[in-house]
């Protein structure tokens, strides 16, 4: 092989498109060959370099509202009086019972489909440059922040007293609408805490789930829905939300 | 420019959401590469979505990175037509072009030294002022991770002219990496 051809087929087998014959007579030539060996040190570099840099752009947030405004929006579920009159051949017992059924299919339904939609966020979030619009450790930045973004800001509470930084926050999108998200770290990792608002007004205590490895703690409080997503260990997920739902409690009274 | 997405079918828009909108930000890096222009990078991802969601009934794989890529690039090249002010941004090389020599892009002798590591920006800023059709598989590998079998689905070429592609774009920006280098020191 001359260096002409080891100048193509070095990029094939720094991508790892070679198959093992031509990978070998590559790896041949370069092993023999200063000039091509050092190029493939300086390719090898520049790539690393950009992987290290953030040369991503983030879509803006008013791009990915278009985008949704364009589609059809999510079938709420069915009100209790359309579900019934579909039933309304039948008996008014079985169709209560059914309609009952279907609530309830629905909604578990949709709280998985809205979880999955929480771990992609997560996810996104921790693409370079993507975990936060507003940096601040100081919860007197954050929540102002958040006014007028949203139609209910988010609670923003200062954890770090209680081992959880609070580091920023971020509008994002699930279940088709804009949400806040105020972010947390503890050690390295982060925590996301979604918080949406709700009809409902009822206490829902917490739960935890597991998602693609990802532990969500959920809860619902005062008219909003909360959750938290982290790769911490659920032991220190639970802790957090406790600790959360504390501070909540304290600030009430207080 | 925008079509409206007039299917009323929320089953079909719940999972287009899920399929597609994780790679908004994808597309919309790739976009502004291709087009060097944040508004008109928006414009397009907007009308590749919409797109994309007209024919999700069709949509049968492969992936849906590179298939919603595909839209993306015909609509870019759309864009590429409508601008007849910046030649350098929207033409490929003539025929041919592709088999220009590589060795004449590169200082013949490497650098001893490491290569120095630039912010962000410049990285950026060095990506983008590569010539098309270098810059698109270049952005596709390097910064999409697509395989070159993908890439040559995306920009409907054979396997053969992503390889060549990707060796030039790499040589130029080895080029424009010194340079600047040579610049800044």
């Amino acid at each position: 092989m001359n260096c002409e051809e080891a100048e193509v087929l070095v990029h094939a087998l720094i991508d790892g498109e070679l198959d093992a014959g031509h990978a070998r007579e590559v790896e041949a030539h370069i092993e023999g060959c200063a000039h091509c060996a050092a190029l493939m040190k300086e390719y090898q570099e520049i790539r690393q370099a950009i992987a290290e840099s953030d040369v991503r752009y983030k879509a803006p947030l008013e791009l990915r509202r278009k985008i949704e405004k364009a589609l059809p929006q999510p079938q709420a579920a069915p009100s209790r009086r359309s579900v019934l009159r579909g039933f309304a051949m039948g008996s008014a017992v079985s169709a209560m019972a059914a309609t009952g059924l279907v609530a309830i299919v629905l909604r578990n339904d949709d709280e998985q489909r809205i979880e999955n939609e929480v771990v992609s966020a997560h996810l996104r979030s921790l693409q370079a440059g993507h975990l936060i619009d507003v940096v601040s450790t100081d919860q007197h930045t954050v929540k102002p922040w958040f006014n007028g973004k949203l139609d209910v800001s988010p609670p923003v509470i200062d954890l770090t007293a209680q081992g959880f930084t609070l580091i920023g926050g971020r509008l994002d999108y699930v279940n088709a609408r804009e949400i806040g998200a105020v972010v947390y770290k503890r050690r390295q990792h982060v925590i996301n805490l979604f918080v949406a608002q709700t009809a409902s007004t009822d206490r829902k205590s917490a739960k935890i789930s597991t998602l693609q490895g990802f532990n969500i703690r959920r809860w619902s409080d005062r008219g909003l829905n909360y959750w938290a997503v982290s790769d911490l260990g659920a032991d220190e997920l639970t802790e957090f939300g406790d600790k959360f739902e504390g501070a909540m409690r304290a600030n009430k009274e207080g | 420019m925008v079509v409206k997405a007039s299917q009323d079918d929320p089953e079909k828009a719940r999972r287009f959401r899920e399929a597609a909108l994780p790679y908004l930000d994808d597309a919309y890096t790739l976009a502004r590469y291709l087009l060097r222009d944040a508004a008109d990078a928006e414009d397009a991802v907007q009308e590749c979505y919409l797109r994309a969601y007209k024919h999700f009934d069709s949509y049968r794989g492969p992936a849906m990175k590179p298939w919603l890529f595909a839209i993306l690039r015909n609509v870019c090249r759309a864009e590429y037509a409508r601008r007849k002010t910046a030649p350098t941004a929207v033409e490929e090389l003539p025929e041919g072009g592709d088999q220009t020599p590589l060795w004449n892009e590169a200082p013949e002798t490497p650098e001893k030294q490491l290569l120095r590591r630039f912010d962000g920006d410049t990285v950026r800023k060095l990506v983008a002022a590569l010539a098309e059709p270098f810059r698109e598989t270049f952005v596709l590998r390097e910064i999409q991770n697509l395989s070159y079998r993908e890439i040559a689905d995306v920009a409907a070429v054979p396997v053969g002219t992503v390889m060549s592609r990707l060796a030039r774009a790499r040589a130029m920006l080895r080029s424009a990496w010194l340079a600047e280098q040579e610049q800044v020191k």
